[in-house]
């Protein structure tokens, strides 16, 4: 269809007035350099505004070394069994997939109300503001607020987690929606269907897929959040392990052995996800 | 869509939905997690939110103390992103297939963004913490690790997206490496890159505040502090300053992006 016709880019940029803009992209040029020397500006500034106490370079540097060497050269485990360890990191996978699921639910309901076609403009906006908010207030602070209330445990750590996983899906599923073909939505509506019939029938089935994989690479983002929740928010599995191991014991091989761990299901959870990215999301962006 | 794949589709999707089920049911029994008491917990949570997250007016006499936290725990992020941006742009020359000077050095570049991104910075940092201390070092290189292996992989992906033509129009004339790489490749893909960067940024002030708490440094440290100490108008008001500096970074970078891209 496409190759039949032929296009022809417009290469002409005109200004406002509709005057042939002779210099074009300078405008460009001269933010991307701004921006390149204020970050370089601030990255020299920010060195005298550092809290330095009690750092040793030459100290701090050859012992990081030793560490580093034991760590990942001898690890072991001493305070809990290989089976401990495998338990600990299924916890951390099941906050990580609890998360993802129930905020993929409820990401699904928002992104119906935040995308501009399936939505009123006002209530997409609205849904997209509380979106913005929430992303802004780390996922940590989300666990610890949500800890008083709930008390330390799996509960707290999925609710807090949840909140970014659903901001970060209503993102990616509204647009998904809103590529939806728009003659699907028409023809559905001229046969008198009702919203949820459109949703249902014309929705869902054309982004199923997407949805899936953007629910998957989402989970490889909650499996290291949950790592750091259990660090620091005392949630459990095998974070709360590694910061036992660190923080209490200075048991560095226990610490490369949770490091290796962690390593080898990030690494499995990465090459998974970018296999369906080259499957789902290089087609689209091509096409 | 003929009717027997539309019946092999619908197939698909219920066992899919049986997987999703069964390994959500593995994930609460082996998490202890019960779905009715956290639906229970969330109007008490609100409500104890809104009765105790308030800011008085006695709190905001810590506003400067906190904002000093703040600029520190700002500048740690921008820092540790610009450094590690620059340290990634070699490795990504080194890693993209189109820029590569050979196999040994790509695969090298590769891994090291692959082992540097997939220990999480809550790892890094604390490996960091035995032997740095409590201070803003520790924030920093925690963050420089995790940033670089992201910005590497980012950074690759970019410049393997460049149109090819310029590449090979330079190499034809003759143009050595560097002129390839700094006529045609980097000028292609830096507003790509700069993106990136400033989405680093961004995450990297939320991540950073998590390195706080851990390492002791800046607006975490400053979080965990009243947070422990029970002092939640303090929590509030730092929960707010947070929420106002990554929303307005937030603002600045996509007004940048908008221009760039």
């Amino acid at each position: 269809m496409e190759s039949n016709q032929l296009t022809v880019p417009v290469l002409i940029k005109r200004k406002r007035n509709g005057r042939i803009n002779i210099r074009s992209g300078n405008k460009v040029d001269i933010v991307i350099k701004s921006t390149i020397w204020i970050l370089a500006l601030l990255t020299v500034m920010a060195f005298f505004f550092f809290d330095y106490t009690g750092l040793q370079w030459e100290r701090a540097i050859t012992e990081t070394a030793y560490n580093l060497k034991v760590m990942f050269l001898e690890p072991a485990l001493s305070h809990f069994s290989f089976s401990e360890a495998i338990h600990q990191v299924g916890i951390t996978l099941g906050l990580g997939f609890l998360a993802t699921i129930l905020g993929a639910i409820i990401a699904f309901f928002l992104a119906l109300m935040a995308a501009e076609n399936l939505s009123k403009p006002i209530v997409s906006k609205i849904v997209r503001m509380l979106v913005a908010y929430i992303r802004a207030v780390p996922t940590v602070l989300w666990v610890l607020i949500f800890a008083i209330a709930a008390g330390l445990g799996s509960e707290a750590a999925v609710l807090g987690m949840l909140f970014h996983s659903v901001a970060y899906l209503v993102k990616a599923f509204s647009e998904s929606f809103e590529e939806v073909n728009p003659g699907i939505i028409e023809a559905l509506r001229a046969t008198g269907s009702s919203w949820w019939h459109i949703v249902i029938h014309g929705v869902v089935p054309s982004t199923f897929t997407y949805m899936l994989s953007w629910t998957f690479l989402r989970f490889e983002i909650n499996f290291s959040v949950a790592v750091a929740m259990g660090a620091a928010a005392g949630a459990g599995g095998i974070g709360f392990e590694l910061f036992m191991a660190s923080g209490f014991y200075f048991d560095l091989r226990e610490v490369g052995f949770i490091t290796y761990a962690i390593l080898a299901i990030a690494v499995v959870l990465e090459i998974m996800s970018t296999r369906l990215k080259n499957r789902y999301f290089s087609n689209s962006a091509n096409a | 869509m003929n009717e027997k794949k539309m019946r092999q589709n619908k197939l698909q999707i219920t066992i899919i939905f049986i997987v999703i089920l069964l390994i959500t049911y593995l994930s609460a029994a082996i998490t202890n997690f019960n779905f009715l008491d956290s639906v229970l917990t969330i109007p008490e949570a609100i409500g104890w939110m809104v009765s105790n997250l308030m800011i008085t007016s006695e709190t905001l006499d810590r506003m400067p103390s906190i904002m000093d936290k703040l600029l520190e725990t700002v500048f740690m992020s921008i820092a540790a992103t610009t450094f590690a941006a620059v340290i990634s742009l070699f490795l990504a020359l080194l890693g993209s297939q189109t820029t590569k000077v050979n196999n040994f050095f790509s695969v090298l570049a590769r891994f090291i963004a692959s082992f540097s991104r997939n220990i999480p910075v809550v790892a890094w940092s604390l490996i960091l913490l035995i032997s740095f201390g409590q201070n803003s070092m520790t924030g920093f290189l925690a963050l420089f690790v995790g940033t670089l292996g992201f910005l590497t992989r980012a950074f690759i992906e970019s410049i393997d997206e460049a149109n090819q033509s310029s590449v090979e129009a330079l190499t034809a004339t003759g143009a050595t490496y560097f002129h390839i790489v700094n006529k045609a490749v980097i000028p292609q893909s830096l507003p790509q890159m700069l993106s990136w960067i400033l989405f680093m940024v961004e995450t990297n002030i939320r991540s950073a505040t998590l390195v706080g708490i851990l390492t002791g440094t800046g607006i975490g440290a400053m979080f965990d502090l009243y947070y422990k100490s029970m002092n939640y108008q303090v929590v509030a008001l730092i929960t707010i300053t947070i929420v106002v500096t990554v929303i307005l970074i937030e603002l600045l970078s996509n007004q940048i992006r908008r221009v760039i891209l």
